[in-house]
């Protein structure tokens, strides 16, 4: 613990004083922030990789969903890897990009938030979580250009302006504003094909459910990256519901109900349309 | 150069004590109480600055004394706990060995420093029924001079320690709900408060550690609900 020297008058004395849990670690604890751009070239580096995650507005706020495979180049490195998080009670993290970096990101980002709740006793705004976030990503830039890329989402429900809002963010930082839906990862570009399609604001938490499971068994149909729904295993994706009351997971058995309508509507030669 | 007079080491020390003391008299008492649900911290405070923090999930901290030093002591306390839950796990964050820093870190200012932190402080850790070895209560009191001991039931810190003291060992009891517990708490709170009979709600700072709650247990209570269970 970090209190030598308590009451020598200098502003030193307390060591790092600000709100930022990331900062903490940087300025502190630089043994635990270790920087990988330092280790060269990391473009050959085989880790696992996640895919396809993405996140729409509806009724209530925002729902965010994620599938659950982690491919390391032609292989899969793991089946149920969790790509989406809640980060705290109104807001969450998607994740795509080299797995690794990207859920530490979604974990560092999540005591973020926590620690500045606690120290300054109010939470932050979801703009000042989005963009603290962003500021996290620019800071892995240089992991980034040697070939750790993280890009995740975020998405929650702005408590002041009483909607759900999303965002998503390019290596640099860049952060932009969604209206609507959006879609990363390998298989992003299908899942948000299939939004395009499917996609309306006003929908009820269930037809939000089916336009999440449909987007990512889209993705997974066209994307070999993607993991498609696994019966067999029992392995279903994550998606979660951010809404004015808070954070709120889809339950197994649900995601199985809408995955086998679809799959029977599919079957019935009716492809992704209702009937 | 004149000689500086010589000051016995006791000397100091009394009046290093006797200087925190003074500090810390003047200020309001906080309570720390055990019950049914988990845990219940309560101050008298009209301000709307907290003397009550949350430290970590299982762990609140309550200060009396001079604000702006207790204040800085509750952020080192989470920084330390959130720096220590992410190297490690979330279940090594433990109210005993934050309890220790806390001594530590106070013992060394009143032996060091010229002036002595003016403050008194509490640790509170909630058992997890669902973790072994976790699942008891415990209360840990930091005093000006960085002497620490810990507590069953309840602890009072403040000014008007003794009294507070004397009418929860007369009243308390094991198991209480949050109600009951909530109204001990206030008529300890009064018997520091001059004479007077009670303690307006209005001016009362009360967080829980509620045992069921998943994750962080930490909560506030607001004012109508304290108004609630106070009435109830």
């Amino acid at each position: 613990m970090r209190f030598s020297g308590f009451g020598s008058g200098s502003e030193a004395r307390w060591g790092y004083d600000g709100s930022s849990f990331s900062e903490l670690l940087q300025i502190e604890y630089p043994h635990l922030a270790f920087d990988l751009a330092r280790c060269g070239n990391l473009e050959r580096l085989n880790v696992p990789h996640g895919t396809t995650v993405l996140a729409f507005k509806y009724a209530d706020g925002v729902i965010v969903a994620g599938d659950r495979l982690a491919t390391e180049g032609m292989r899969v490195a793991s089946r149920d890897v969790q790509k989406v998080y809640a980060t705290d009670d109104h807001s969450m993290i998607a994740i795509a990009g080299a797995a690794g970096p990207a859920i530490e990101m979604a974990r560092i980002m999540r005591i973020e938030l926590e620690h500045y709740e606690k120290i300054e006793g109010q939470a932050l705004e979801l703009d000042g979580k989005a963009n603290k976030l962003s500021q996290m990503i620019r800071a892995n830039l240089p992991a980034a250009m040697q070939g750790l890329v993280v890009v995740p989402l975020f998405a929650g429900y702005d408590l002041r302006r009483k909607q759900g809002r999303m965002w998503k963010f390019d290596v640099t930082g860049g952060r932009y504003e969604e209206a609507e839906f959006e879609a990363t990862g390998s298989g992003g570009l299908y899942a948000r094909e299939s939004l395009k399609k499917s996609h309306y604001a006003r929908a009820s938490k269930r037809e939000a459910l089916e336009m999440a499971v449909q987007a990512l068994t889209d993705a997974a149909d066209e994307d070999r990256g993607t993991g498609g729904i696994d019966t067999v295993r029992g392995i279903f994706p994550t998606v979660i519901y951010c809404s004015e009351p808070g954070i709120d997971q889809a339950p197994a058995s649900e995601i199985r109900e809408v995955y086998e309508s679809i799959l029977s509507r599919r079957s019935n030669g009716r492809n992704g349309a209702k009937s | 150069m004149s000689l500086p007079f010589y000051v016995s080491p006791e000397q100091v020390m009394q009046d290093k004590a006797e200087y925190a003391r003074k500090g810390i008299a003047r200020g309001k008492s906080s309570i720390t109480l055990e019950y049914a649900g988990g845990m219940v911290l309560m101050a008298e405070n009209p301000s709307s600055l907290s003397k009550i923090g949350e430290i970590y999930d299982r762990i609140a901290f309550a200060g009396v004394g001079k604000f702006s030093e207790f204040d800085q002591l509750r952020k080192i306390g989470v920084r330390y706990a959130d720096i220590k839950g992410y190297q490690y796990s979330r279940d090594d964050v433990r109210g005993r060995a934050l309890a220790n820093a806390y001594s530590q870190a106070i013992g060394d200012a009143f032996t060091r420093e010229l002036k002595p932190l003016e403050v008194e402080v509490i640790v509170a850790e909630v058992g997890d029924p669902g973790l072994v070895g976790h699942d008891q209560n415990e209360i840990y009191r930091i005093q000006y001079d960085g002497s620490i001991s810990d507590h069953q039931d309840f602890c009072v810190i403040g000014g008007s320690a003794d009294e507070m003291r004397s009418h929860l060992s007369a009243n308390y009891r094991t198991d209480l709900p949050l109600g009951e517990i909530l109204r001990l708490g206030r008529a300890a709170l009064a018997r520091a408060n001059d004479g007077k009979a009670s303690v307006n709600e209005d001016n009362l700072e009360v967080c829980i550690l509620e045992k069921a709650r998943i994750g962080r247990k930490f909560r506030r209570l607001d004012a109508d609900e304290l108004r609630q269970h106070l009435s109830g």
